[in-house]
């Protein structure tokens, strides 16, 4: 592969939560994890007990849980107990406004202490916890709402405004929106003062292991996007794969800078580190090279689990930028939401003193499952090797049957179902669900290539999906925002390389009969979708087509467009009927 | 270079990147990502076209110093000073 491997010395791997990856594979069972956490009586299980009430019930509740920083620079500490208060609190809120178990409460904000209160209040009262990215325009949240059947809000009023309160009556199952703050617009319910006179004790919800916990919502290539279900006992993998793929133990100092809209900044941003004791660094602000390298020398992280395009940012400033900081309390770097290129992997040892460790999982999966472990060697840009607990394969799709691929031939990424963070449904959607196990396994969606060593390799994904600074974009949604346009016929969407965000979106657009391309037209679209959809899924480019190319049954062959634009190989097109024009 | 025609280039970039942004009604102290809602990628080409185009090096330390328009064409200003 061109680049080196990064051996672990004999005391890396004695300090490693899994000194020997081989024997505790071998050895682990998930019925043992689940040991490791207390549960409630009776055999129930609650994901906000286990972050919480577990600690402070053994004497922990003094402990720091989150260390926060706003955006204006105003810190405020946290302890376990706090945490568990307000929880307590914003479950009591949740009661009074009629919302409970089995309902559904959205969050759709920045990283702000009441973001973690909702949370946890929300899991504790057996209500459904869904977050949404804050950058999506109106059209994603609405969409999403819809389908998830919210029940409940938490945003703040400027998002309230811009995106949410000219559609808000037509979602009927909406009963309550909270606004973050002392101030509610009209319909709506001010938090701070809710808070305040809320009682902050709540007895956690006796929840079922299998009762719903969380929803996430990710992008389908064709179709609407889907609600991918979570269950509490998600809560036995978050805990053990925070041990196994990122070191977290009781005390850690730790650093997630994943947007809490998307799965990562839930599961690694929320739950793994609250339910492994670990102090958490909460940075409110975007990315910003200096701030968050005071950041890691300031709070003297310990761990950090960050994500590509952020460190190709990094990479982009050059290693001067970085000279000066203290990083050495940094153990353990971690990364995720793409392929980590080779070059950022070494760029860490360079710059931190140590690699960055690439990881594998996606929403359905719920945690982390294929991992370069702190005890494992490194090959620069390899995924690593599937966690314990968790069998992967390679595996061929063509016929009826499965079958496993040859080490270093390309298949689909699968897993064996049963790890207790897979996903349970994807909401109301049961074909499509279906439609992801085959013949025992799980099918990913990605392609991958296992070597002779047994670590895995990324590919490419194997339907139209677009992954842009890690989050994953579906062609169907953009293309039809560009279609609502009274100037647009027909569109087509594909991810173009970036060396930054990996993939951006670009847009191939065919005019209606009487508008005509041009420099405007292009910026009125993309101002459009803009609009509709938000910064992070429109196109940033768009182009102009006289026709697509289309299949027999009429369907765009986006493969094409794609092999074209990278200037790859066609491919198979004897189904295609019209070109490109 | 006046300041005026700075920022007359500078709100023509952020336009041409972010369509859905008024040029016209954008104040001098409205925030590029709070207020105006772009993202890091957006400011990532922002700043290249506006280096491209005053023919300036903004170093990514610098980012933060082009926040709101008044911060950026301050920052501009001395730069082509």
């Amino acid at each position: 592969m061109g680049w080196d491997t990064i051996t672990k010395s004999a005391n890396d791997r004695a300090n490693a939560a899994l000194p020997d990856t081989e024997k505790a594979r071998k050895d682990f069972s998930w019925n043992d994890a689940r040991q490791e956490l207390s549960g409630l009586p009776g055999g129930g299980l609650n994901i906000a007990h286990e972050a919480l009430d577990r600690h402070v019930a053994a004497g922990h509740g003094a402990q720091c849980a989150i260390r926060w920083r706003g955006a204006s620079g105003e810190t405020r500490d946290f302890t376990y107990e706090h945490l568990q208060r307000n929880a307590s609190k914003f479950a009591s809120v949740l009661t009074r406004h009629g919302i409970g178990k089995g309902d559904r409460l959205f969050s759709m904000m920045g990283r702000v202490p009441e973001l973690y209160f909702a949370a946890l209040g929300t899991l504790r009262a057996g209500v459904v916890f869904t977050p949404l990215f804050s950058a999506f325009g109106p059209e994603p949240v609405r969409t999403r709402m819809e389908i998830g059947e919210a029940s409940a809000l938490i945003t703040t009023a400027a998002i309230y405004r811009r995106k949410i309160a000219s559609w808000r009556a037509e979602i009927p199952s909406l009963k309550l929106v909270l606004i973050v703050g002392d101030d509610a617009p009209e319909d709506c319910v001010a938090l701070g003062p809710e808070m305040d006179r809320a009682p902050d004790r709540f007895e956690v919800m006796q929840t079922d292991p299998e009762d719903m916990a969380l929803i996430h919502f990710t992008s389908g290539t064709t179709g609407r996007p889907k609600g991918v279900v979570h269950v509490h006992e998600a809560v036995v993998a978050h805990a053990a794969t925070g041990r196994f793929a990122l070191e977290l133990r009781p005390g850690s100092v730790y650093w997630c800078t994943a947007d809490p809209g998307w799965v990562t900044g839930t599961s690694y941003g929320i739950i793994s580190p609250l339910v492994n004791g670990v102090t958490m660094v909460v940075d409110e602000a975007e990315y910003d090279l200096d701030r968050w390298y005071r950041t890691l020398e300031r709070e003297k992280v310990e761990i950090w689990y960050t994500a590509p395009t952020a460190i190709r940012m990094m990479m982009r400033a050059g290693q001067d930028a970085a000279a000066g900081y203290d990083f050495s309390n940094l153990k353990f770097l971690a990364s995720v939401g793409e392929p980590l290129n080779p070059e950022a992997v070494v760029w860490g040892k360079e710059v931190f003193g140590k690699p960055f460790h690439d990881n594998w999982w996606q929403s359905e999966t719920g945690g982390i499952m294929i991992a370069n472990t702190a005890a494992m060697d490194i090959k620069p840009g390899s995924m690593g090797k599937p966690l314990p607990g968790i069998e992967a394969g390679i595996v061929e799709t063509a016929g009826d049957e499965l079958s496993e691929c040859e080490p270093g031939e390309v298949g689909e990424l699968a897993l064996r179902p049963g790890w207790p963070s897979m996903m349970r449904a994807y909401l109301n959607e049961e074909a499509r669900y279906a439609k992801c196990f085959r013949d025992g396994w799980y099918l990913s969606g990605d392609l991958a290539m296992r070597d002779s060593d047994g670590y895995f390799w990324f590919v490419g994904r194997a339907d139209d999906l677009i992954k842009s600074s890690g989050h994953l974009i579906g062609p169907f949604e953009v293309e039809s925002v560009l279609i609502e346009h009274d100037a647009v016929a027909e569109a087509a969407v594909i991810g173009i390389p970036d060396e930054t965000a990996g993939e951006v979106v670009k847009a191939y657009v065919v005019l209606n009969p009487g508008f005509d391309a041009s420099d405007e037209m292009e910026r009125t679209l993309r101002g459009h979708a803009r609009k509709r959809l938000g910064p992070a899924v429109a196109p940033r480019e768009i182009v102009f087509r006289q026709s697509l190319p289309k299949t027999r049954s009429g369907k765009i062959m986006r493969r094409l467009l794609k092999a074209r634009e990278l200037g790859l190989p066609e491919g198979d097109i004897s189904t295609l009927e019209t070109d490109e024009k | 270079m006046t300041r005026n025609e700075i920022r007359t280039a500078f709100v023509d970039e952020l336009t041409r990147i972010a369509p859905d942004i008024d040029g016209k009604t954008v104040s001098d102290e409205d925030h590029l990502m709070d207020d105006l809602g772009l993202d890091s990628m957006d400011i990532l080409n922002l700043v290249t076209a506006i280096q491209t185009r005053l023919g300036v090096s903004v170093p990514e330390t610098d980012y933060p110093r082009l926040e709101t328009l008044e911060k950026a064409v301050e920052y501009l200003a001395g730069k082509l000073g």
